[in-house]
């Protein structure tokens, strides 16, 4: 069976964020980039799948800039056969980017759509969800186990109190949690393959894709500072802070 | 004026803690507030949440279909319920469910969503934290036609319950489709405090090692009543189950007391703590990260650290 997997470049995920001192937004120019972690996780998933016998093809698809084609080569480093770049210099909201993925879908009729729960810029945890409502599919989110069976994909979610068990039908959408599996890390003879994979290009326009209504962003600021604390020398110091603030 | 249907999360016919918060944020938009059950029979839990200070109405949608919460299910009878009472805003709790849920609703109904609200400035106007919480940015959501959000718990308090308001029957013309499933669900019991409501909590890291060795920090917390969570390195390493991850991806907690051993204070885990009122880290290593957010920093070996906390407190 063929998947599709969504693959999101994203302020990597060590560099700490700097508000723009006017409000505008953070920065992100000349800050280290790289594939949404939860999107190295679905690619993963895929691969093994395909180890296993029960995927035939891998498409990658991003969303983005010319710089977004980084995260499309990782993704064939990854094990991609060949990959789609839809290309906008614009922010994509996840409404508009679950239009395009959509768009993307029709055309492609994977059985399997796996993307990451959440991009760890936005952390808008919407994409996934929004896809498989405009497809008419089922999702299964936060997985931290799948199988695949029987036309049919058995999903272990993380929720709040525990872990739930799904049973969908194929095709579906199925994003990742941080359990699912551990991404590999990507061999050199793998990344220069992944050099000579084909990249096709195309655009929202090319798509027939709307931009949807878009949340305005009026204000960015940085979250409020805690104040400085204070070391304490040992635990009578600390049990005695602790009584005289009333929190024991 | 405003008109918000708030969907309600409820198992084993109570009603969910973080709906009485949700309520809070509902009233600051401000308007009339619906607050929807959608149960196999979701009489008990409408009349908890008809207590609620601020309910104007309770609606109970019954359906053997919504026995176990799907978002597959549920998102098409959210849709009829939203266009059949004219409502400007529809909304959830940020939790699994609510995060499961909601976009699928607001996708439906073709309209963006502002996820994890953590402030409200006006009926369209939201803050909401991106980067891990290392940013808040300041949005305005199209008003027209309908407003779809998610409120973070951790921003907001339960409103009082002295409330009556009535339950009324709700009947919903949806298709519900039948591609999706439930096959089980495995709840993590425990007797202590729940991580996301309780004012203090107590939390492990890698450092602690195995899950035999936690032990220690379920005696500390059970000796102030406090809840117990920890960093994703030990969810990872098995020595805790996933419920019990605080942070970015995991859960986003706000009490008056947070002691941490043996976590380093990763951005990840940080953005899970930010609203905690005082932090106490204890770290054998005095340049790991938490100390920079901790109120009280105490550098020492865990092992002996928390087992002596525990005896003093
Ligand atoms: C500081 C800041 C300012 C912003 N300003 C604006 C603005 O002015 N106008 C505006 O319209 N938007 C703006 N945005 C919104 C932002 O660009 C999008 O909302 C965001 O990229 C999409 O949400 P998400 O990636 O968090 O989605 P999620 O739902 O969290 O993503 C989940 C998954 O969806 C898939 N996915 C999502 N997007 C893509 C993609 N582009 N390509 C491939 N896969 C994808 C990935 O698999 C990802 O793992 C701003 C964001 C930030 C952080
Ligand atoms: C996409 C993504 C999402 C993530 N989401 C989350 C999340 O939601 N929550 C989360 O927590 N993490 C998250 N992480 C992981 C995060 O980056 C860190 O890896 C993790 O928080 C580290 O856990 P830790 O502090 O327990 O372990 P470590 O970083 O290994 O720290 C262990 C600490 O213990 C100290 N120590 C060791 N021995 C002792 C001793 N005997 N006594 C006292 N101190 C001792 C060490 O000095 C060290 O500081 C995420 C990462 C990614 C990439």
């Amino acid at each position: 069976m063929k998947a599709l997997v969504s693959v999101k470049r994203v302020v990597d995920y060590n560099v700490r964020i700097q508000v723009k001192g006017d409000g505008s937004g953070v920065v992100t120019d000349g800050v280290k980039h790289s594939m949404n972690p939860f999107d190295e996780i679905a690619m993963e998933e895929a691969v093994r799948l395909r180890e296993k016998g029960i995927v035939s093809e891998i498409v990658a698809v991003t969303i983005g800039g010319a710089k977004s084609e980084e995260t499309l080569r990782t993704a064939l480093a990854f094990g991609a056969d060949r990959a789609i770049h839809v290309k906008t210099e614009e922010a994509v909201e996840p409404l508009t980017a679950a239009r395009t993925l959509k768009a993307v879908f029709e055309k492609e009729s994977p059985e399997l759509f796996l993307m990451g729960k959440q991009a760890i810029d936005d952390d808008a945890n919407q994409t996934g969800q929004m896809t498989a409502a405009l497809l008419g599919l089922p999702q299964a989110t936060f997985a931290s186990k799948v199988e695949i069976a029987d036309g049919k994909a058995t999903v272990t979610r993380e929720i709040d109190a525990g872990l739930e068990t799904l049973e969908v039908d194929l095709p579906a959408v199925i994003t990742t949690d941080l359990r699912l599996n551990e991404p590999r890390y990507l061999k050199l003879p793998d990344i220069m393959k992944a050099k000579k994979k084909p990249v096709d290009a195309t655009s929202l326009d090319e798509l027939g894709v709307e931009p949807a209504a878009a949340i305005k962003v009026t204000k960015t600021a940085p979250p409020p500072e805690r104040s400085k604390g204070e070391m304490v020398k040992d635990v009578d110091e600390l049990v005695e802070k602790l009584k005289s603030k009333g929190l024991v | 004026m405003s008109k918000i249907l708030l969907i309600a999360e409820h198992a084993d016919g109570q009603l969910n803690a973080g709906v009485a918060k949700a309520m809070d944020c509902a009233q600051q938009i401000g308007g009339d507030v619906d607050v929807a059950i959608l149960a196999e029979s979701g009489q008990s839990v409408a009349e908890q949440a008809a207590k609620l200070a601020g309910v104007t109405r309770v609606l109970v949608v019954d359906n053997a279909a919504n026995a176990h919460p799907m978002a597959a299910t549920l998102a098409p009878q959210i849709v009829a319920l939203a266009q059949q009472g004219g409502y400007s805003h529809v909304i959830s709790t940020n939790s699994t469910q609510g995060k499961d849920l909601m976009p699928r609703v607001a996708a439906l109904l073709g309209v963006p969503q502002v996820t994890d609200i953590m402030a409200v400035h006006g009926p369209n106007s939201f803050d909401r934290p991106i980067y891990a919480g290392n940013a808040i940015i300041t949005v305005e959501a199209p008003a027209e036609p309908l407003i779809c959000g998610t409120v973070r718990l951790a921003s907001f308090q339960p409103v009082a319950s002295d409330n009556s308001a009535p339950v009324e029957a709700a009947s919903v013309d949806a298709e519900i489709p039948s591609h999706t499933r439930f096959q089980g669900v495995e709840i993590h019991k425990s007797d202590r405090p729940d991580l996301q409501s309780a004012p203090r909590v107590v939390s492990g890291g890698r450092a602690l090692g195995s899950s035999e060795n936690f032990e220690i920090i379920y005696k500390l917390a059970d000796k102030i009543g406090a809840a117990v969570g920890a960093s994703r390195a030990a969810v990872d390493s098995g020595y805790v189950p996933n419920d019990m991850q605080v942070g970015q991806t995991g859960k986003i907690i706000a009490p008056e007391l947070y002691i941490c051993a043996g976590i380093s204070g990763a951005i990840q885990h940080l953005a899970g703590i930010k609203d905690a009122r005082t932090i106490v880290a204890i770290n054998k290593d005095e340049e790991a990260p938490i100390f920079e957010v901790a109120d009280y920093g105490l550098v020492g070996d865990l092992f002996e650290v928390v087992p002596e906390l525990a005896e003093k407190l």
